[in-house]
C-alpha cells in the first residue's frame, strides 16, 4: 500500500527518485515525440539525416569556398560537420525544450508527473537526430580518408556530447519555465540562437581568435569547448583543455541552475500556462 | 482513504502578483481561497460524490487532489495507488495511431507497459474499434475519439480513482456500457471520488454526497439528503414561491439571451405546490432574440430520482412560437392534467432557442412539490412513496 501525502510544497531538489518512478512515462514520452516529429513528411526519419547535409554544403559553399574561412588543416565539410553535430542537438533541442511546457499545456492542466520528463523527452529526441546525423558523419570521416584513433574520437564524442546535452537540457528547462511566465520568450529565443551561432565555432576555428582572454570568454559558451574538443580527436591539434574545463564547468552549472530553477516553478505551471 | 485537512488553492494571487509585474510594480495582490477549511475523509471502498453549482470550488479540490495545483495550507493522506481522471483522452494525438495513442494515454493515466499490454485486448474490445486500430486518430469520428479514451480510463486498476464529468460520451448505447463499467468498479470494492452534475448518476453510483459551496462543505451525509440540499441552493426561489430567476442559473449556459424568468401559476398566482392530475400552467419570459424570431421550447419534467416523465415540445404539438417586435415574449404553457403522482420534489429542465434549434438548456431549471389528493374520489390517498404517472381515469373489473 502507497501512502502519499498532498501537502504545500517545500522542498527543493532534483526530485531524481520520482524521475525514477515515472521512467516508463518518460519512455512513452520520448517515443510518442519521436514518432509525432516526422509523421506525415514524406521522407521521415530522413529529414534527420538531411538537415545537417544540406546545412553542411551550404556553409561549405559560402564559408569554406567562397569565404576561405580556415578549417584547422581538416577538410571544411567534415570541419563543418562536426560543429554542426553538436549545433544542431543546442538549436533545436533549445527550441523545443523552451516550447516544450507550453505546448503540453492540456496534458499538465489534466494529469500530475514530475514536469522534468516533458522538456528531458524533448531534447532526447534532438539525441535521436544526433544518432541519425553521427551514422552520415562517420561515412564522411571514410570518405575523406581521415585517420582517426578510435578510442580518441569515441571519448571525444562522449565527452562533447555530455557538455552539449548538460547545456541544452540546462538552458532548455530553465528557458522553459520562464517562457511559461513570460511568453516574450518566445520571440526572443529564436533571435538568441541565430546569434549565438556565430558565437559559437561552427563555421570557424577558434584558432582564429587570438587571445587567451577571448578564448576563455568564448568557451562560456560550453559548445566552444565541446566543438573544439571533438575538431582536436579528427586532427593533430591538441584541445586547448582549459578550454574544455572551462565548458564542462559551464554547462555543469547551466544543468544545475536551469534544473533548480525549473523545480521551484513548475507546481505552478498548471496554473499559468 | 483521503483525509484533508484545511486545504486550499489560493493561486490566484500569483497571477496577478505577475500582472503587476507588468504594470510597473502595482500591487493590488488579493487573495482567494477557491477552497477553505474543508475536512473530510473517504473510507475504503466508499463512492463519494462531490457536488456544487459552478465556482463552489470543486474543480480546484479535484486539481488538489490529483496533485496538479499543491495547497497552499493543509494536507491529504492518501493510501493506495491513485488515479484522476479529469478529463478521458488526454494527451491523445492526432497523427499517433489508436493503437499509439491507448500506450501512450494508459501510461500518463499512471498504468505500466505491462498492464497496458495485458489489458489492450480488452481495451480494443469495449472501445468498439478495432478496425481503426492502425488508423491515424484524426480520421476517427468525435464519438470514436471519445470510446476509445473512455476506454483507456476504464480499465484503470487503481485503489483510488478521482473521476470528473467524463461520463456519459458517445452514443445511447455506448453511454449506457459507461454507466455500467462504471458501476461494477464502483461495486468492486475501490474508493471512488466522483464529481457530476448528474444527480441520476450520483443516486446510482455513490454511497455518499459532499455538497460545497464557496469553497466551503455545505452538507457531507447521504446522498438523498445530499442532493436535496445541493437543490436548495441551486434553485432556491428567495422572493416568492414558484418564480425563478433563470438569468443567473448554474446550468445556463449563455447568460445574455433566451429564457430570463419563469413562473408556475396555480389559481393565478405563482406557486411550487400542485396536484396530481390537475391543471398545471408555466409562464417563460424570454428575452433577446432577433425581432418576430421563431422560438423554440421543450420543457421535461423529471421525478426526484430525475426520470423523466413528461418530455414535450411545441414542435410535438404543431404549434409555432413567435417573438415579438423585440425578439421577447412568454411561452405560456399549460396541462389540464399534471401526469404526475407520488411523493417528493418534480423538477424541469427547460431548452429554449431559435429556428427549432435548441440554442440553451438549462437543468433543473424549476421544481414544484405535489400535495396529496385523493385523485380517483374514493375519500382516499394512494401512496405518495410511489413515483408514477398520473393514469387518468382508469377502470378495473371482473368480466
Amino acid at each position: 500500500m502507497v501512502e502519499y501525502e498532498i501537502k504545500p510544497v517545500a522542498k527543493l531538489g532534483f526530485g531524481v527518485d520520482e524521475l525514477w518512478r515515472y521512467r516508463e512515462l518518460f519512455y512513452f514520452y520520448t517515443w510518442r515525440d519521436i514518432k509525432v516529429r516526422y509523421k506525415q513528411t514524406f521522407f521521415g526519419f530522413a529529414w534527420a539525416v538531411m538537415q545537417p547535409i544540406l546545412m553542411m554544403v551550404l556553409f561549405t559553399f559560402f564559408f569554406g569556398k567562397k569565404l576561405g574561412v580556415p578549417s584547422d588543416s581538416i577538410p571544411y565539410p567534415i570541419f563543418v560537420f562536426t560543429g554542426l553535430l553538436m549545433w544542431n542537438i543546442f538549436s533545436s533541442g533549445l527550441t523545443s525544450a523552451s516550447n516544450s511546457i507550453i505546448n503540453n499545456a492540456h496534458i499538465i492542466k489534466k494529469i500530475y508527473f514530475p514536469r522534468l520528463i516533458i522538456p528531458l523527452s524533448s531534447v532526447m529526441v534532438t539525441l535521436f537526430d544526433f544518432l541519425m546525423a553521427l551514422s552520415i558523419y562517420l561515412v564522411l570521416l571514410f570518405y575523406y580518408g581521415i585517420n582517426v584513433n578510435v578510442f580518441e574520437v569515441t571519448g571525444a564524442l562522449i565527452l562533447a556530447l555530455l557538455i552539449t546535452a548538460l547545456t541544452t537540457f540546462g538552458l532548455g528547462t530553465f528557458l522553459a519555465a520562464l517562457n511559461i511566465k513570460y511568453r516574450d520568450f518566445k520571440y526572443v529565443i529564436p533571435y538568441t540562437i541565430q546569434v549565438l551561432l556565430f558565437v559559437s565555432p561552427v563555421i570557424y576555428p577558434v584558432s582564429i581568435v587570438t587571445s587567451a582572454w577571448a578564448k576563455y570568454l568564448l568557451a562560456i559558451n560550453p559548445l566552444s569547448g565541446a566543438i573544439t574538443l571533438l575538431r582536436s580527436a579528427i586532427s593533430d591539434v591538441p584541445p586547448d583543455w582549459n578550454m574544455v574545463l572551462i565548458s564542462a564547468c559551464c554547462a555543469l552549472v547551466y544543468f544545475i541552475g536551469g534544473v533548480l530553477y525549473f523545480k521551484s516553478s513548475e507546481t505552478y505551471f498548471a496554473d499559468i500556462v | 482513504m483521503f483525509k484533508i485537512h484545511h486545504n486550499a488553492g489560493g493561486y490566484l494571487s500569483l497571477r496577478e502578483r505577475l500582472s503587476g509585474l507588468y504594470k510597473l510594480g502595482k500591487n493590488n495582490d488579493e487573495d482567494f481561497w477557491a477552497v477553505k477549511d474543508v475536512t473530510f475523509s473517504v473510507n475504503p471502498g466508499e463512492s463519494k460524490a462531490v457536488i456544487g453549482r459552478n465556482g463552489s470550488g470543486k474543480s480546484t479540490l479535484l486539481k488538489i487532489l490529483s496533485k496538479i495545483t499543491p495547497p497552499t495550507k493543509g494536507k491529504i493522506i492518501t493510501r493506495g495507488r491513485m488515479a484522476s481522471l479529469l478529463e478521458v483522452g488526454t494527451g491523445f494525438h492526432p497523427e499517433l495511431t489508436g493503437r499509439e495513442n491507448i500506450f501512450f494515454n494508459g501510461s500518463l493515466l499512471g498504468m505500466k507497459k505491462k498492464e497496458i499490454e495485458n489489458k489492450f485486448d480488452e481495451i480494443v474490445d469495449f472501445s468498439g474499434v478495432e478496425k481503426f486500430l492502425d488508423t491515424p486518430l484524426k480520421h476517427y469520428s468525435s464519438g470514436m475519439q471519445l470510446r476509445l479514451a473512455f476506454s483507456v480510463a476504464a480499465f484503470l486498476d487503481s485503489e483510488i480513482l478521482v473521476i470528473d464529468e467524463v461520463l456519459a460520451v458517445g452514443d445511447m448505447d455506448f453511454q449506457k456500457k459507461c454507466l455500467d463499467k462504471i458501476e461494477t468498479v464502483t461495486k468492486s470494492g475501490r474508493t471512488i471520488l466522483f464529481v457530476s452534475h448528474n444527480m441520476a448518476a450520483i443516486r446510482a453510483l455513490c454511497s455518499s454526497v459532499l455538497v460545497l459551496d464557496k469553497g466551503q462543505v455545505r452538507y457531507h451525509g447521504d446522498v438523498a439528503h445530499g442532493i436535496d440540499h445541493y437543490m436548495s441552493i441551486s434553485s432556491s426561489f428567495e422572493e416568492q414561491p414558484g418564480v425563478f430567476n433563470l438569468e443567473q442559473h448554474p446550468s445556463k449556459k449563455i447568460k445574455q439571451s433566451g429564457l430570463v424568468e419563469a413562473r408556475l401559476i396555480r389559481d393565478g398566482k405563482p406557486n411550487y405546490l400542485f396536484f396530481p392530475g390537475g391543471p398545471f400552467k408555466g409562464e417563460f419570459d424570454f428575452a433577446g432574440m432577433a425581432p418576430d424570431a421563431e422560438v423554440g421550447f421543450r420543457m421535461v419534467i423529471k421525478d426526484s430520482y430525475f426520470q423523466s416523465m413528461v418530455n414535450i415540445t411545441n414542435h410535438d404539438l404543431g404549434l409555432r412560437l413567435q417573438a415579438n417586435k423585440s425578439g421577447a415574449g412568454t411561452v405560456v404553457f399549460e396541462m389540464d392534467v399534471l401526469p404526475v403522482y407520488g411523493d417528493g420534489t418534480y423538477y424541469i429542465d427547460l431548452q429554449f432557442g431559435d429556428e427549432a434549434k435548441y440554442k440553451d438548456t438549462i437543468e433543473n431549471a424549476l421544481s414544484f412539490k405535489l400535495e396529496p389528493k385523493d385523485v380517483f374520489g374514493t375519500g382516499k390517498f394512494l401512496n405518495p412513496k410511489i413515483n408514477t404517472v398520473f393514469p387518468g381515469k382508469v377502470t378495473i373489473n371482473v368480466q
